[in-house]
This record gives C-alpha cells, sequence and structure tokens, in this order.
C-alpha cells in the first residue's frame, strides 16, 4: 500500500492520480490575501524576560540573583543587555530587524499554570472562560481570500493558537506518505464516514507531495528543520505559519539549561531570515511565551513561574530595532505582589498591532472577535 | 454490537483472537485487582547501579563510557518490551487503569535518571494502587522519586529550616501547584497563590537519597501552614501531617468531581454532567475507593452504548495491532531491539507520542483531533504497511478484520477489505480504518 519514494512511483502519483483523486486535491496557483508574512512562536515553558533582556542598569538585578553571572551581556541600549546565546541574532539588531517588548504579559494572573497560560496566550482571551479555538485561526477566518494553505501550523505536536473553525494546514517536516491511486481510493471509502480521518488523510497526502526532508528530532536541529519548512511554505501560498520551542521552564540550574533554548530560538530566526531570502523583507516573525518567571532566583538557581516577561520581535518588516515597552522597576513595592516583574502592558496590543499593519483586518475586529476586549491604545510602533 | 467487542476495544488493548474480553462489571474489577497484584517486573536497583557505573565511566575513557552507556540502553529497552508484553497479553482493563492513572499523575522521563524511575513509579506507586483509594494513590505519587524530581520538589527548602538558613535555599512551588491544579482539585477549583504558597512550605522535607524517598526535618519549614483553610503541623511538622493534608485535599469535592470527569472523559470521550455527578456521589461516599468508582461507571448502561469517540494513543495502537495479530508473550520477548527502537519507540514518536515523555505534566492529550493529524495519521499508515508487510505470510486479511474488529467493522471496512488487490493492503486496511484506531 505504501510505496517507498522513487522517480517512478513519484512521477505516477503526481501524474496520474493528482487529478483523478478526490482525495489530492491539485496545487493551485491563485493568489493569495496580500504579501505580508506573518510567524508566530510559541515559547513553552515561560521565558525568564529578565534573563533574555536583562536590565543591567538596575543593580537590584544582581541582587535577586546572586548566583547568576551577567558578565558576559551584551549591550543593548544604555539599560538593557542582551543574554550572549543570542549573540547570532546581534546583526539583526544592528539592521533594525530585531526587538524586543519587556514587561508584558497576557491577562493571565496569578494561578502561574503553564497550561493555563498557554491556554490564554493562544485563545487570546482575557479569561481563562474561552473556547478552544486560538486568535491566529481567527485572524485567518477574517481573511477575505483564505485558504486551506493560507494558514500552517507546523510540528507534530497541536497547536491551539491555529485551531478553530477556519480550515489551516497541518504538517511536520519529517513525515511522509506515498500511496497508490487504488490505496487512496480505498482510504477515501473507510474514511468517508469519519471527517476526522478523512480529513487528516486528505492533507497528508497533499503535503506528502511537498516535503522530502529528514528532521532530527533534538535541540537546534529540529528548530531549523521547522523553519525551514516554514520558510518553503512561506515563500509560496502561506501567509501566517506558527511553530513551537519548547525548553523553557528554567527552576534548576537556569545557567545551564536557558541556552538550550535560546540556541534553537536563535537557529530558528536565522533560518527563517535565510530561506525566506527577499521574502523576508515582508515578513514579521512574534515570540511570545505564556509569561514571565520571579524576579529572584529560587533555592536551586533556576527561577519559578512569573508574571511580566519578554516578547522578541525579528523580520524586515519591522521598524528597527529598540526594546519598547514602559519598565516599571524592580524595587520591592514596583515587583507585582512582591515577587513577578510587573506587566505594564499586554503583549496582546503588539500582536493585534502587528496583525493590524500586516493583513487588512479593521481595529473592531481585533478587539472583538480576535482579542475579545483588547484596547487597541496607542501604537507601539513595531512594523515600518 | 456485542458487549465483548465494547469491552475490548473500550476497557482494554482491543480484540485478541486469543482471548476473550470480560463483559461482566465484576469481572472487569477482578482483572483490574488481579493486575494490581502482579509484583513488578522491572530491576529498578539494578538500573540505578548500571546508571552510577555510566556516571563513573564517563570519566574513565570512551571504551569504558560506550559500554556502560550500551548497558543502559538495553535496560531501558527492557522496560518498554516489559511494558508492551503486559499490555499485548494481560486482559486489559487493569493495563489501562494503570495507564489512565499514570497520565493522571504524569512524570516525564527527561534525563537518564528519570528514565530509570519513571518505569519504577509506574509499576510501585501506580499499578499496586488502580484498585486501591485514591488518597493512597495519591501519597504513593507524592512521595515516589520520580515525581519529586520531575516536579523540583527535591529542590525545595523551607526558607526558615535548618538548610535553608545555613545554605540560603528557597522553596519551589512545583509540586504544590500541580498537586492542587492536575493531580486533585483541579485548576478551575477555588484556591488560589496562598494556598500554593503554604501547600509548598508544608511539602518542604519530601526529598530523595540514594535508597530512594526521605523525608528530611532539616530542610523543613516549620508551621503551621494554613491549607485551603486547614491547619497542619505545629512547629515542626512531620511527614504524617503532610500525609494527612494529602489525604484531606485527595477527598474535597472538587478533587471528586475532577477525577470523576477525567474518568469519563478518558473511557467515553464526552463530558456527561449526569454520569460524572453519579460517580463524584461515589467517591465521596466511599472515600475516594476506586474500585467503587469504577463499578458505578461500568454499571451504567452509557458505558456500553457502542459510540467510540477517542482515539487509540499512538502506543495503544501498536498494541492493538500486535493483540489482533494474536501476538503472545513469548513472541514479544523475541522483538529484536532494532524493531522495538524503530518500530515501536520511534514510531510511537512519528505518530505524536514520546513514550514515557510527555510534553509537560498535564499528560497526553484526551482529544482525538490532538492524534489524527495529517502528520499522526500519515505514521500510522506508514506503520501499518510496514506491519502488515510483515504479518502478511500468515494472516489472511478477512480473518485478521475478523479478529481485529469482530462486529464493529462497518459495511465499508469489509467491503474495502475483501476488494484490495493484495494482502497487505488488506490487512492495513483494517489497521487504519477509523473502526480500529477509534475506542
Amino acid at each position: 500500500m505504501y510505496s517507498r519514494r522513487s522517480f517512478l512511483t513519484r512521477g505516477l502519483a503526481l501524474g496520474c492520480s493528482a487529478a483523478a483523486s478526490p482525495l489530492v486535491t491539485p496545487v493551485s496557483l491563485a493568489s493569495a490575501p496580500g504579501d505580508n508574512r506573518l510567524v508566530v512562536i510559541v515559547l513553552r515553558g515561560a521565558m525568564d524576560g529578565l534573563d533574555v533582556v536583562r536590565p543591567m542598569g538596575d543593580r537590584l538585578l544582581k541582587s535577586y540573583r546572586p548566583s547568576f553571572d551577567f558578565s558576559g551581556s551584551l549591550p543593548l541600549t544604555d539599560f538593557f543587555g542582551l543574554h550572549p546565546e543570542l549573540a547570532p541574532l546581534t546583526p539583526l539588531w544592528k539592521t533594525g530587524e530585531l526587538s524586543f517588548a519587556h514587561a508584558v504579559s497576557t491577562p493571565y494572573r496569578d494561578k502561574r499554570s503553564h497550561f493555563d497560560g498557554q491556554d490564554i496566550l493562544e485563545a487570546g482571551s482575557a479569561t481563562e472562560d474561552f473556547g478552544a479555538d486560538g486568535w491566529l485561526n481567527r485572524v485567518v477566518s477574517l481573511l477575505p481570500e483564505a485558504r486551506t494553505e493560507t494558514a500552517f501550523a507546523v510540528g507534530h505536536e497541536t497547536l491551539r493558537l491555529l485551531s478553530g473553525s477556519a480550515p489551516v494546514s497541518t504538517w511536520s517536516p519529517d513525515s511522509d506518505l506515498n500511496l497508490s491511486p487504488q490505496a487512496q481510493l480505498l482510504l477515501t471509502k473507510i474514511y468517508a464516514q469519519d471527517p476526522l480521518f478523512a480529513d487528516a488523510a486528505q492533507k497528508a497526502m497533499e503535503l506528502a507531495d511537498l516535503t522530502d526532508n529528514p528532521m532530527s528530532t533534538r535541540g537546534a536541529a529540529r528548530a531549523e528543520a521547522l523553519a525551514k519548512f516554514t520558510a518553503d511554505r512561506l515563500r509560496e501560498e502561506t501567509r501566517i505559519a506558527a511553530f513551537s520551542i519548547n525548553g523553557w521552564d528554567t527552576h534548576a540550574n537556569q545557567a545551564r539549561t536557558l541556552p538550550n533554548a535560546l540556541r534553537e530560538l536563535s537557529t530558528a530566526i536565522l533560518t527563517l531570515k535565510q530561506d525566506l531570502g527577499p521574502v523576508w523583507s515582508k515578513t514579521c516573525v512574534l515570540c511570545l511565551t505564556e509569561f514571565g518567571r520571579t524576579a529572584r532566583e529560587n533555592g536551586s538557581k533556576g527561577t519559578d513561574h512569573g508574571t511580566g516577561g519578554v516578547a522578541v520581535f525579528a523580520g524586515g518588516a519591522l521598524k528597527g530595532n529598540g526594546v519598547l515597552g514602559r519598565w516599571p522597576g524592580l524595587a520591592s513595592g514596583d515587583l507585582y505582589r512582591d515577587r513577578d516583574l510587573m506587566p505594564t502592558d499586554d503583549v496582546r496590543r503588539y500582536a493585534a498591532w502587528a496583525l493590524a499593519g500586516l493583513f487588512p483586518v479593521t481595529q473592531s475586529a481585533l478587539t472583538s472577535t480576535i482579542f475579545p476586549g483588547l484596547e487597541m491604545g496607542e501604537n507601539p510602533g513595531l512594523l515600518a | 454490537m456485542r458487549r465483548e467487542t465494547v469491552s475490548a476495544i473500550r476497557y482494554g488493548y482491543g480484540l485478541s483472537p486469543l482471548r476473550s474480553a470480560d463483559t461482566r462489571p465484576e469481572d472487569l474489577l477482578a482483572s483490574a485487582v488481579s493486575a494490581s497484584r502482579q509484583p513488578p517486573r522491572l530491576k529498578t536497583k539494578a538500573r540505578v547501579k548500571q546508571l552510577v557505573a555510566f556516571r563513573k565511566a564517563r570519566n574513565t575513557g570512551a571504551d569504558a563510557r560506550r559500554t556502560a552507556q550500551k548497558k543502559l540502553r538495553s535496560m531501558a529497552q527492557d522496560d518498554i518490551r516489559q511494558f508492551l508484553s503486559i499490555a499485548v497479553t494481560d486482559d486489559g482493563f487493569g493495563a489501562r487503569l494503570t495507564n489512565f492513572w499514570s497520565d493522571h499523575f504524569t512524570v516525564a522521563a527527561n534525563g537518564p535518571l528519570l528514565g530509570v524511575l519513571v518505569p519504577d513509579f509506574i509499576e510501585t506507586a501506580i499499578r499496586p494502587n488502580i484498585t486501591s483509594t485514591f488518597p493512597a494513590m495519591l501519597r504513593a505519587a507524592a512521595t515516589h522519586p520520580a515525581m519529586l524530581i520531575y516536579l523540583n520538589q527535591v529542590q525545595s527548602f523551607g526558607p526558615n529550616s535548618r538548610a535553608g538558613q545555613r545554605e540560603e535555599r528557597g522553596l519551589n512551588e512545583n509540586l504544590a501547584r500541580e498537586i492542587l491544579e492536575l493531580h486533585t482539585l483541579g485548576v478551575s477549583a477555588s484556591y488560589n497563590q496562598t494556598d500554593v504558597r503554604a501547600f509548598a512550605m508544608l511539602l518542604t522535607g519530601l526529598s530523595v537519597n540514594k535508597q530512594g524517598f526521605v523525608y528530611r526535618p532539616g530542610i523543613s519549614e516549620p508551621g503551621p501552614h494554613v491549607v485551603l483553610g486547614q491547619t497542619y503541623g505545629g512547629r515542626t511538622t512531620t511527614l504524617s501531617h503532610i500525609e494527612e493534608a494529602l489525604t484531606d485535599v485527595a477527598l474535597r469535592p472538587d478533587t471528586a468531581e475532577h477525577l470523576s470527569r477525567k474518568l469519563v472523559v478518558h473511557f467515553l470521550g464526552v463530558e456527561d454532567a449526569t454520569l460524572i455527578s453519579r460517580l463524584k456521589a461515589t467517591y465521596l461516599a466511599s472515600k475516594g475507593d476506586l474500585k467503587s468508582l469504577y463499578l458505578t461507571l461500568l454499571e451504567d448502561e452509557k458505558a456500553w452504548i457502542p459510540d467510540f469517540r477517542k482515539a487509540k494513543l499512538p502506543f495503544d495502537f501498536i498494541v492493538s495491532a500486535l493483540r489482533a495479530a494474536g501476538a503472545t508473550e513469548s513472541d514479544v520477548a523475541k522483538i529484536k531491539p532494532a524493531d522495538l527502537r524503530q518500530g515501536v519507540f520511534g514510531a510511537a514518536r512519528l505518530m505524536g507520542q514520546h513514550l514515557f515523555t510527555p510534553p509537560g505534566p498535564d499528560g497526553w492529550d484526551e482529544d482525538p483531533s490532538s492524534w489524527i493529524t495529517p502528520p499522526g495519521l500519515a505514521a500510522r499508515i506508514r506503520w501499518a504497511t510496514a506491519f502488515a508487510e510483515r504479518i502478511a505470510g500468515s494472516h489472511d486479511p478477512r480473518t485478521f478484520l475478523d479478529n481485529a474488529l469482530a462486529d464493529a467493522a462497518s459495511p465499508t471496512l469489509q467491503f474495502a477489505v475483501n476488494g484490495a488487490e493484495s494482502r497487505v493492503e488488506g490487512l492495513a486496511l483494517t489497521l487504519v480504518s477509523p473502526e480500529f484506531n477509534r475506542r
């Protein structure tokens, strides 16, 4: 039933079955909505904003984290320094293709659960009382020309961010499937009464023809494969893509654990830039995490779940570099519940203004449908 | 549909030509009781010893290191073989319950030590308690080294304890938070950050040494601690205060509701409010007796409606295929290490499940759409085809369909299997069918 990929079978599959089989929709060359691209990277596990974009100008930082080594920080502004593991991204900072928002968070407070935090981040809602669809899916539903290929969830795990009523594509660069026309017909038959299987099989067969890269499952190589596949899709019809980078939950030995995750992040961003080529200039990458971490280090040279944190932005569509946002300070009274960096802005505002700059979505749609109840406020000036 | 078919699919690991599934609730329960009494088949002590040897060998040259690592890997493979064997050959309900509760108390095999401890956790903290009471299971789970390491409890020190004062080490809230959020009350229950913190203070002292679990008074935060309105401990806190608090929180109505909902969703795939409230009442009346809880579920007619809404997780899908092919314990024992690595561990991973390593403490997703995705289904189709190629010599597609699904096979599937152009295709069609992948 599954024939190993060879030139012959591949040719046959394309030549004979593509038009005839109801399982394969031929790739259309119809124009996709607009020219701009958005990539959302979900940083799962709660990235420690205070260690990534370090408020070096605040002397309390070192006193809160006596066991941390801040000596290698790369100066961004006269107040903030970058974690040295992100050194590969400094050329982007210099060319104005990298910026940050500090002391931001979703509206989620107090229980500091990864799962609820991520659910709220991906749902785009203000409360824990929300449906199962993601805000990025609602964006797709509002794009007039959207097709299944317009948005892509990349990777093996489910992305709530892109789940919902608008059809989107999902695939992982290491999946591969090649079926004989007869096998495709039989599968169509047995899946006809179960839409979950029918949809998954149809998409799998379409996508199998688009990819042929083996993917390493670990670390930076995994991030590179995800970013490569994402870039491939974005160079074609796809305009919106999302994937996750895990490994930010640095409860212990942060000096050893955080660099691994940062390496994946910088690899993903640099791979996107390289593989997107000229399209990079129309691209905005939003890297969002569920919440920040405690201002003070914990008993095991790590940090615990907190509130305010950092969002990372990259892409040729950015207006320039900068550490955006209002800095709340680290003094005991300035912290959130004397424990976490105080969030001074809603991170959804940055996402909303980015969406407004990239796609034909109205402000009223942004504050009602996409991010219900959000106040857009003043434009933080993320995009050119 | 025959009750036996529903039982094998919903409460077991699928039909097998070698054994019949229990259909009476009391028989299912009895099989779970006997599964809970099987002595653990793992060699945890030997594996920990091997891990220590490996760590020492790291500094004594590349050859010694490679040998020790190889030994460690083969021991890890023995664990997979062991769990595969239990699932393929047992009655099923006990193994399914072990799976359900291991997922409820998720510990992930992050790193070599947890790689050893996670299987031990399943076999010594969970399986012996599947037909015991929930408070007993909670106490066993919350004090097992795997849990204490996975959720960072071993790094939590009472700030005012002797060690906390001396070494300036502090609190880590992770375990306390997840016990309340995931293991007992559920995230929608009414508790707050103050409760989490007080509970974390109370839990200080739970720790691990080379022999296993240990309670260290020297790192325990002096009390008393007020958690959810109850006071535990005095100036000194002991393990019994922690156990008392665990029991109390295990028996709260929010916990009853949370567990009842999870059990119903896990086996039936629907949030049936009436059934959930019946389970909740049983749980509270029986003080968390798990046998009574299962019986309430199994005696309800809704538990036997042949409407399969869940998707088998990748490991369970693989197990079902082996069962349908009539695999025996000695067949599982004969699987080559490379096949275990690629055909089971690697295959499950491509289908979306990294065995023993769920993505977070909330475990595997219950929603079938998280598993039947384009890449996930593509991986199942590839695996099914490869498996069909292996068994085609000894299995007829029509008999296989009957063995695998009996009267659960739809006329459409019967027609397709009969119309397949080869034995391999016919066998694979059964394995990739919705009927075979749902439960």
